[in-house]
């Protein structure tokens, strides 16, 4: 067609769109609500997205694919554990399938790449796996909101706490070499040094590395009470087995960040996890009947008892289902969505307790210090032997106060000198 | 530098070596640079794996590892290099789809999960060894290396098959016009690259673990040792080896902030001026 | 140092303006016009798309200027794309620059990456050249993965990058289309001019170019440097395009793609790389709107093109074309 017909036709529209635009409103009700999924399904993180998808799939159908009348379609794309594909998906999601929300992701890096997008065009994000501490709190971005999740320091505070009541007084690190690595060993590293502890040795090392031994030789040769280990994905199991097979486990106690006992780590591992220590809001082996029963019922599905992973996205989806309920189903208001999602309490979660988000966007949980323990048929899961209530991510410091201090990174740990 | 740590570098140079000699066996006589061997590496670990904790043996583990990336071997080298012999670029990026096919499948069959080769009873725990306690284990992946060196270079200088591999690197048409059936050498050459690519996934995955990413790693560090070593020579894969192994633990060590330059700054230097790598053979 | 001047292309035959004939010209013009109507019918994704595919399509030229041309297949050009969209959002968002400044910064960046990557690669061809560039990309790679007070590590960087103008979709994909255009054009030129018949020489036989008394290294060394100079123009776009770049964007898989879609379209063929762009980009979203299985699609894709089609498409078409052509002059 021509450009005079062409200008006609589109002019057309547009003034049809003008009129129909209240009645279409009023149909709102009757569309689906879509909810993008964002996960790593391929890439090095690959089993974490997988549970995520998992997680969330078993809330919607839980709930029968519906929230305040509506259908709830959710589109699930792969961010293939890589920061540039989650940006090229995220677009996808929000300029092609129109979603009305998203929600996701995994790696840090993903997380901050898709922030930075939905910052400009206000597409509220969820986002109950990504912990890198700034987005709730230096970097605050309003549409980006932090359902069931955590922040990375957030329970290193709590055992470094917990470490330091135990007695241990010289403690080492290892941890991968990366912002969340960096932010919860600041975390540990702060509070335990805070009250008098010493933290001997930092080691980082790479993502992905295959051979631990270089950095176990060198621990194994140190004065120390215990070595704090933040390890994710498949350096946690590599890092875990070869502490055992050079015969460290047992001489020295290990307490570790939650992911590097996650259920997606122990439950390939024999014996070589029991007995560390690490700090959650999640334990799937704490007797709270609300987290047994769902643990159990996870577990007759995906024939596997759940990880972080799951749990948080199943925890995330159903907060969002309860927020939009009270909203009557009305997604389309972003601001009232985001809004009553900062201001309710989130009841009914397998945490078997309430919870609810600061001031800035983070929830409060309980945290509780968890043992690795074996079941009665085998298997391993964490069980909480000591519980920290009400744990802010900024600990017990003044929010003001705290974020005037710089990120963790490897040159800031919180190390107290003197 | 202590005992600890050169077991170490020479265990993990042991690992290399059988997996980069398979590597360089392909690349020094068919002239393949096979960039599916990493992803070999992984299936014959992942396969190996599934049969070891089904059969709980981790020598019928071994074995099925070896015949089954013998056959996967079989089928890319039958199946689709066929297709374009002799265009080495095309060779190249050939096998470059298949490794992504591979990783991308055995996502499929295993999930990412990290798994982790059960050892057998006999290699548990460890022993004192030069004052260090020492996995045993890992002295026998260091033990095997040591080992499959001395059975290839029997091979290699010993057998008639091995004289006619070393002909064929050096000059593969003379051995062809001289009667030979330079094929079945080949064919066989690519099956026992393949295996020991399959056999090394089984004895990493016991002490590395297996997971998606396993296969592209290994392979950066066989390419590393091959292009150091050179072309076409089994002592230059074993020095190639060990310099890498050695660099790397080190590396670790003593520059954690320089993970990749340790191993591609002198790579890249090597190339630079000796293209061919510390003992190859020019084409 | 005497070079001879290969013999100039004989001043007879059709009227040209600056070298293309006159249904060349009618064919681009009207590619061009079409290329530029298309924001009108499409979304604003499928414009995005529209966007990119040009802007992997000047990467992918940039490397069949060296493969297609010269004979050497690099796969550090994704590499060399990433150092310009690194520099480019950089100034930008840290030292406050205005874009056209970040732009010039990138381009020479990744030029001079690409000579510096050229001294080392220069005297290696074949299956050692790749492997040599494959090695310089992993070193650029870790660089952007742990200088992180610089690249933000495995953050990468964002930024803030469309201003004025460019914030409308539309605009940035005309404005995109514009210097893709031009830089294709230049790119054209190159290979046809005589620096550039060199070149093919060189790829056909190196020893009789020797022979004939050219210095092979320098004239690789100079080409490598340009398709790195067209590659940082691309990486550039990239900046504003995405207003994000991580060690992603400099990985091995971003070079891979590159040379994908340069061999897709045809090595050789130049403008091929726009169709293998198209086509692999278009491939990627189909595919993963029905399954995760992305990466076997990819990699069947390279085996199938290997065996069935390594000339490529438009290679294909070219040559399905001259043989019409000879059947019917017959």
């Amino acid at each position: 067609m021509d450009r005079r017909q062409f200008l006609k036709s589109t002019s057309v529209l547009a003034a049809a769109g003008l009129v129909s635009k209240p009645w279409i409103a009023a149909h709102a009700q009757a569309t689906p609500i879509k909810i993008g999924v964002l996960a790593p399904l391929t890439g090095v993180v690959a089993a974490g997205g997988r549970e995520m998808v998992e997680g969330t799939q078993f809330f919607f159908e839980q709930v029968g694919g519906q929230v305040a009348g509506r259908k709830v379609e959710l589109i699930i794309e792969d961010d293939a554990s890589v920061p540039d594909t989650a940006l090229q998906k995220a677009r996808k999601l929000v300029e092609q399938s129109n979603v009305h929300f998203l929600m996701g992701n995994l790696l840090a890096n993903t997380g901050l790449a898709v922030a930075n997008y939905v910052k400009d065009n206000g597409t509220p994000y969820f986002i109950p796996i990504i912990a890198a501490d700034d987005l709730t709190q230096r970097a605050r971005i309003k549409n980006v909101v932090r359902v069931a999740g955590y922040s990375a320091s957030a329970f290193t505070h709590a055992l470094g706490d917990w470490a330091y009541k135990q007695g241990y007084r010289k403690i080492a690190t290892i941890s991968q070499d990366y912002s969340f690595g960096h932010e919860q060993c600041g975390g540990l590293c702060q509070v335990f040094t805070e009250k008098g502890g010493e933290i001997v040795q930092q080691f980082w090392h790479p993502l992905n590395t295959a051979d631990f031994s270089p950095y176990l030789g060198q621990i194994a040769n140190m004065k120390i009470d215990a070595v704090f280990a933040m390890e994710n994905g498949a350096d946690a199991t590599r890092f875990i087995q070869q502490f055992a097979s050079f015969g460290l486990k047992g001489q020295i106690p290990v307490i570790s960040a939650m992911n590097t006992t996650d259920q997606s780590i122990i439950r390939t591992l024999g014996g070589e996890c029991e007995g560390i220590v690490s700090a959650a809001h999640f334990a799937e082996g704490s007797d709270n009947p609300v987290t047994q029963k769902f643990v159990k019922d996870y577990a007759a599905k995906y024939e596997k008892i759940p990880s972080l992973f799951g749990f948080s996205m199943y925890s995330g989806s159903m907060w969002l289902a309860q927020a939009i309920d009270k909203l009557g189903g009305k997604v389309e208001d972003r601001d009232a969505l985001l809004a009553t999602v900062g201001g309710m309490e989130l009841t009914n979660s397998p945490l078997g307790k309430a919870v609810k988000l600061d001031a800035y966007g983070n929830p409060i949980y309980d945290v509780a210090i968890r043992k690795v323990t074996k079941r009665p048929d085998g298997k391993f899961w964490n069980v909480p032997i000591e519980t920290y209530a009400n744990v802010s991510q900024f600990w017990t410091y003044d929010p003001e106060t705290y974020m005037k201090q710089p990120t963790y990174s490897r040159a800031f740990q919180g190390i107290k000198k003197g | 530098m202590n005992a600890f740590q050169l077991l170490n570098g020479a265990t993990f140079a042991a690992l290399l070596f059988v997996v980069a000699s398979g590597f360089s066996l392909i690349f020094g006589l068919l002239r393949i640079v096979n960039l599916a061997h990493g992803a070999l590496y992984l299936a014959g670990g992942y396969v190996g794996f599934t049969v070891a904790v089904h059969s709980g043996s981790y020598v019928l583990g071994g074995a099925a590892a070896i015949l089954a990336v013998a056959a996967l071997g079989f089928a890319l080298d039958q199946g689709l290099l066929r297709f374009v012999r002799g265009h080495e670029l095309r060779e190249v990026l050939l096998t470059l789809g298949v490794a992504f096919v591979l990783n991308d499948m055995a996502l499929v069959i295993w999930g990412g999960d990290s798994f982790t080769v059960p050892i057998p009873d006999a290699l548990k725990g460890g022993v004192r060894i030069f004052g260090v306690f020492y996995p045993k284990y890992r002295l026998f992946v260091l033990v095997t290396g040591i080992l499959i060196f001395i059975a290839l270079m029997l091979l290699l200088h010993r057998t008639r098959l091995g004289a006619l591999i070393r002909a064929g690197v050096d000059d593969p048409e003379m051995v062809e016009a001289s009667g030979i059936n330079i094929r079945r050498v080949f064919l066989g050459t690519f099956l026992l690259g393949s295996a020991l690519a399959g056999f090394g996934g089984l004895m990493g995955g016991a002490f590395l673990s297996l997971y998606p990413s396993a296969d592209a790693e290994i392979l950066v560090f066989s390419l590393a040792v091959v292009i150091i070593g050179g072309r076409g020579s089994l002592v230059g894969v074993a020095i190639g080896s060990l310099l890498v192994g050695f660099l790397n633990t080190l590396g670790q060590v003593m520059f954690p902030e320089l993970a990749y330059f340790v191993i591609f700054g002198p790579m890249v230097c090597l190339l630079a001026f000796r293209p061919l790598g510390l003992l190859g053979r020019a084409t | 140092m005497t070079t001879l001047e290969p013999i100039a292309a004989p001043a007879t035959g059709p009227r040209t303006f600056a070298g293309a004939r006159a249904r060349t010209i009618a064919i681009v013009a009207l590619v061009l016009a079409s290329l530029a109507a298309l924001p009108f019918g499409l979304s604003k994704y499928q414009v995005g798309l529209a966007t990119e595919m040009l802007i992997y399509g000047v990467l992918a030229m940039s490397i069949d200027i060296l493969a297609g041309f010269a004979g050497r297949t690099s796969l550090a050009h994704g590499a060399i794309f990433g150092i310009s969209a690194y520099v480019v959002v950089y100034a930008v968002s840290h030292l406050g620059l205005p874009p056209a400044v970040a732009v010039v910064l990138g381009v020479m960046a990744a030029t001079a990456a690409a000579a510096l990557f050229s001294l080392v690669a220069v005297r290696t061809s074949g299956v050692y050249f790749l492997l040599i560039t494959i090695a310089l990309g992993m070193i650029v790679w870790g660089i952007c993965l742990r200088w992180t007070d610089v690249t933000g590590g495995e953050n990468g960087l964002r930024g803030d990058m469309r201003v004025g103008l460019l914030r409308d979709h539309q605009t940035f994909y005309w404005m995109v289309l514009v210097v893709a255009a031009l830089a294709s054009f230049a790119m054209w030129r190159f290979v046809r001019s005589p620096f550039g018949l060199t070149l093919r020489g060189i790829r056909d036989s190196e020893s009789r170019m020797r022979s004939l008394g050219y210095n092979v290294h320098l004239h690789l060394f100079i080409g490598f440097t340009v398709s790195g100079f067209f590659a940082g123009i691309a990486g550039a776009l990239y900046a504003f395009f995405n207003s994000f770049v991580s060690p992603s964007t400099v990985a091995l898989a971003q070079s891979v793609q590159g040379l994908l879609m340069a061999i897709t379209g045809g090595i050789g063929t130049l403008f091929g790389s726009f169709v293998g762009s198209f086509a692999i980009l278009t491939l990627q979203n189909v595919v993963s709107s029905y399954t995760e299985r992305w990466q076997t699609a990819l990699g069947v894709t390279f085996i199938l093109i290997m065996i069935f089609a390594p000339e490529g498409l438009v290679g294909k078409l070219r040559a399905l074309l001259s043989r019409g052509a000879r059947g019917s002059a017959n």
